[in-house]
């Protein structure tokens, strides 16, 4: 690539990884997302990792009220919101504090000195004040008075008080659309459109965003740094930026649409599947109906309700949710009824580490219940993947009258990029049938009547007369669905529920290898590792290695082939953000000796980790 | 829609009725189902649904739609149900202990959200699946299984308990008493939003003669205490008890011994004396209050308000079109 810099032309990069960080009064999420869509409608490609504190209202300006939005843009397809920020804007001590060690050797930071007083330094553990005790030396520092400058810009706009300095992010936000050269005009559209009805408030906010780029044009401070990351080469199509709890709730209402059945969804806030929730919730003209239940045995007893009703019903939650569910999702088991259950992990055990991820409900999600109870998962890999896995979680779930899990995480949840949408009327179509006739001999519907092929049995719904029947959690005699303790039978449904869930393996997608160099090690992911793994892969690849990648999206049961595709490999490497969950299960069942990659540190996976590894490994 | 002549029998399923003899349930199932044939309620849009318990049995011997699903969730299956099919008639049954103590939480909420759900609670005051333990309706000092010492968990006034949930409709009737029972089952039926029936059942296996201030012949008469709307609140052998309101409280006295005027006239609409009257018996070892307590119509149900909602959405934003949804945020084109 060659590049010419002149005092007009920036300077081209291929990437760039900026990190916002302040105080999470600090408005840095904001910031970070508006980045984010300028630089998608620039059309870069691009990957997000927002971190919020777990506490809403830690002490202003400590180490743990630091919130921070790390975006990755580059000219070509990227996977990741890389590993290490090039660019830094730390709003104050502590924000520079917690995240001074992420950086790149000699990266810039944009620092907003107003806030490095005595009280800030204090509060964020500093003794000397890092900008004058040397100690920043190594990296390119930009030095903002960000708070008067922001009075300065605001002062003939009519606001006042508080929301004076209320959008020093915006500050922040223009002087980086400087440094990268992004348009301003979809922010300045955003804000229009947010602050539509406040006037003077969204004139603040644009003075603002206008006085951090001109800063940035005419200061002495950022001269010939003003650099570009150009469009990314992505594959032809219509785009959108996307995050994961959107894509899987519009998932669900995609799911509903293709089966021709109203959305029951059922769910109790806790954080970070509340956003499923909320968005759901506003999209009642789908024929969607929320409700925000006691509790979450409440959310899922009512889902089976409504399940039993016709409706496609879903529940979700996080870990904690989930361990309340269990028992009512034996019984939805128990029932044969179909219905979607999605866990949005988070670090655990207990409350753990509710703003971080962690895939380490998998264990839980395939045995977390009394009983012989194996259950279909589903699991998302991306944020624009979750609205695929979303509709295969209901296919299965409604083709087999089973419950299924779904599972996301925390970086699936919050993370976002850029999603190439499906094509207009391209969504499948497997609408149910319920059944309407009795279907035995005498007349009678007797609910335990199964499907030959897929063992799933009918559908009856109240109102359908003449197939009034019971369900419930007490075994049920095969056929007849009466209660029944007769031993036979119960060794008989037990198996027969067991092989009904089995029997997906022949119905799904056989998993996939990226293996163009013919390797001997393969690494095997699932959820949200893919877009590390991938980018590891490329690297190793560009080193000149052969590696195989695979990555799954069904967790239970495993695709047919899997096995086969396992054993044709000398080395296999299985990266989770866990202790160790899938390997467990590929050894148990396939006695491989695959060799796990683990990490609990409630970040994702560093590149450089996976690379490492593999490079050890090969 | 035509109506279709029921008798009992059409509401009574194959399954055989496994509940001990003697027991209460009997009795009731035979008040729900001849109830149903009166109802005009089509068989195929009743669901019965039930927690875990002797009770809970209830809905393998009616021959409607039904679900036997966990201990204590009944009340939230069924907001579900009522919730995504408004057209149908939901019914929960259970026991105190599904009720009451695994499903207290379910059960409050359902009342407060007002889901247009019939909650009939048979209260035995005892654990009767689990071979009799105390339930959170024992008397304090019960000696059972679990308190040979004699219990000493203080216990919920069910009708006190239920309008303090905001419950829009609350009654109490009693298993040997079927004509009552129709009664209250109809007026529940009737009543738009959760209506919460608590009904006196006899085990007689764990907790026999817990009602025999009630249901004894000798002292039936004294201790039923009958609420009708509207008409003052007499009772006894003779109608020589009444109740009077005094210092705030609901107080039984000789009627002869108050002017006619003082005897409280039953207000089912007034939640203050609603409340006054459930904390006339609690273990019912003397005069207790039957039949309606509250019945107001002043709130809607949650289903019609969910249900009200969906339609006011598609009339203002159309149906929804999921290319369009998944394209709201804005879209960039490539190539
Ligand atoms: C989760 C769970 N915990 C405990 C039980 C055991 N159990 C079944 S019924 C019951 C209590 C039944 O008492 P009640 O609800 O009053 O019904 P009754 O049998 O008296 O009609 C208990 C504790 C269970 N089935 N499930
Ligand atoms: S144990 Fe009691 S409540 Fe249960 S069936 Fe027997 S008599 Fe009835
Ligand atoms: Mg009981």
């Amino acid at each position: 690539m060659s590049t010419t810099i002149e005092d007009t032309e920036p300077e081209a990069l291929d990437k760039v990884i900026i990190r916002f960080a302040g105080d999470s009064g600090d408005g840095m999420q904001l910031a970070g997302n508006r980045f984010t869509d300028a630089s998608a409608a620039f059309g870069n490609d691009l990957a997000t990792f927002p971190s919020f504190p777990a506490e809403i209202r830690a002490p202003a300006g400590t180490l743990p009220g630091v919130s921070s939005f790390q975006v990755q843009i580059a000219d070509f397809d990227i996977l990741t919101a890389g590993d290490e920020p090039d660019v830094l804007v730390a709003m104050n001590p502590a924000a520079l504090k917690s995240n001074l060690a992420d950086l790149r050797p000699m990266g810039t930071i944009v620092i907003n000195t107003e806030a490095f007083e005595e009280r800030n330094l204090a509060k964020a553990g500093y003794t000397e004040n890092p900008l004058t005790d040397g100690s920043l030396n190594a990296y390119k520092v930009i030095e903002v008075p960000m708070e008067s400058l922001t009075k300065e810009a605001v002062k003939d706009t009519g606001v006042s008080g508080r929301d004076v300095l209320r959008s020093k992010n915006m500050f922040a936000l223009g002087l980086m659309a400087w440094l990268y050269s992004r348009p301003l005009e979809p922010t300045v559209d955003w804000i229009n459109a947010k602050f539509g009805r406040k006037p003077e408030v969204a004139e603040a906010n644009i003075a603002t965003l206008k006085a951090g780029y001109n800063f940035g044009f005419t200061t002495e401070a950022t001269k010939n740094s003003a650099v570009t990351v150009k469009p990314a080469k992505l594959p032809p199509g219509e785009y959108t930026t996307i995050s994961g709890n959107l894509s899987l709730a519009w998932g669900l209402i995609a799911g509903a649409k293709a089966a021709n059945l109203p959305l029951f969804y059922g769910s109790y806030p806790i954080t970070p599947a509340s956003d499923i929730l909320h968005e759901l919730s506003r999209h009642k003209n789908f024929g969607v109906r929320t409700f925000q239940a006691e509790d979450e045995i409440a959310a899922i007893s009512a889902s089976i309700g409504a399940a039993f009703g016709g409706h496609l019903a879903v529940t979700g939650t996080s870990g904690p949710g989930l361990a309340l569910k269990s028992e009512a999702l034996s019984l939805a088991m128990m029932t044969e009824l179909p219905l979607i259950v999605i866990n949005v992990q988070r670090g655990g055990p207990s409350t753990g580490l509710p703003t971080k991820p962690e895939q380490s409900d998998l264990l839980f999600a395939m045995y977390g219940r009394h009983g012989e109870s194996p259950l279909p998962i589903v699991a998302a890999s991306s944020p624009s993947d979750a609205y695929e896995s979303a509709i295969e979680a209901v296919r299965i779930a409604l083709k087999y009258m089973t419950p299924v899990i779904l599972l996301s995480d925390n970086s699936v949840a919050t993370g976002s990029e850029p999603w190439r949408l499906p094509e207009r009327d391209s969504l499948p179509d497997f609408r149910v049938t319920f059944a309407t006739k009795p279907n035995s001999p005498d007349g009678e519907f007797m609910p335990y009547v199964r499907d030959p092929l897929t063992f799933a049995r009918q559908w009856a719904v109240p109102g359908t007369p003449g197939l009034e029947h019971r369900i419930g959690g007490l075994e049920k005699e095969e056929v007849s669905g009466n209660v029944s303790y007769n031993s036979d039978n119960h060794q008989l449904m037990t198996d027969t529920r067991a092989w009904k869930v089995a029997n997906i393996a022949n119905d799904i997608t056989p998993v996939a290898v990226d293996d163009p160099d013919g390797a001997s090690t393969l690494v095997l992911g699932w959820g949200s590792t893919l877009p590390v793994i991938k980018a590891a892969v490329r690297r190793v690849r560009n080193e000149g290695h052969p590696i195989a990648h695979a990555h799954l999206r069904h967790l239970n049961p495993f695709p047919a082939n899997l096995g086969e595709v396992l054993k044709s490999y000398d080395n296999v490497l299985i990266p989770e953000l866990n202790t160790g969950q899938l390997i467990r299960l590929i050894r148990a069942e396939y006695l491989v000796d695959a060799v796990g990659l683990n990490k609990v540190s409630a970040l994702p996976f560093k590149v450089t980790e996976i690379e490492a590894k593999l490079l050890e490994m090969i | 829609m035509t109506t279709i002549e029921y008798t009992r029998g059409d509401f009574q399923s194959d399954q055989e009725v496994r509940w001990c003899p003697g027991c209460g349930d009997y009795t009731i199932l035979a008040s729900v189902q001849k109830f149903m044939a009166a109802s005009g309620i089509r068989k195929e849009n009743a669901v019965f649904v039930s927690g875990i318990g002797c009770a809970a049995r209830f809905p393998y011997y009616m021959a409607t739609y039904g679900m036997h699903s966990i201990h204590g969730r009944a009340p939230a299956v069924a907001t579900g149900l009522a919730t995504a099919r408004p057209d149908l008639s939901v019914w929960v049954v259970g026991g105190d202990g599904d009720m009451m103590s695994i499903g207290g939480n379910h059960l409050i909420h359902a009342l407060r959200r007002n889901v247009n759900l019939k909650i009939l609670m048979f209260n035995n005051q005892i654990y009767g699946l689990t071979k009799g333990q105390y339930s959170p309706t024992s008397e304090v000092g019960k000696t059972t299984k679990s308190s040979p010492m004699g219990s000493i968990d203080y216990p919920f006034n069910p009708m006190s308990l239920a309008l303090g949930a905001e419950a829009t409709f609350v009654a109490r009737t009693l298993d040997m008493d079927p004509k009552h029972t129709g009664e209250m089952l109809e007026a529940a039926y009737a009543h738009k939003g959760s209506a919460f029936v608590e009904i006196y059942q006899n085990c007689n296996v764990f907790n026999d003669k817990a009602f025999i201030a009630l249901t004894s012949k000798d002292d039936r008469d004294s201790n039923r205490i009958y609420l009708e709307h509207g008409k003052p609140i007499r009772f006894g052998q003779d109608m020589e008890k009444a109740v009077v309101m005094h210092n705030g409280e609901a107080t039984i006295v000789d009627a002869a011994a108050v002017d006619e005027t003082a005897i409280l006239i039953h207000d089912q609409t007034n939640m203050s004396m609603a409340f006054a009257l459930s904390r006339l018996s609690h273990s019912p070892t003397g005069p207790t209050p039957l039949g309606i307590f509250r019945s107001v119509d002043e709130r809607g149900t949650y289903d019609d308000g969910v249900n009200a909602q969906l339609a006011k959405a598609k009339s203002t934003k159309g149906d929804g079109n999921i290319d369009d949804l998944i394209r709201s945020l804005g879209t960039w084109t490539v190539g």
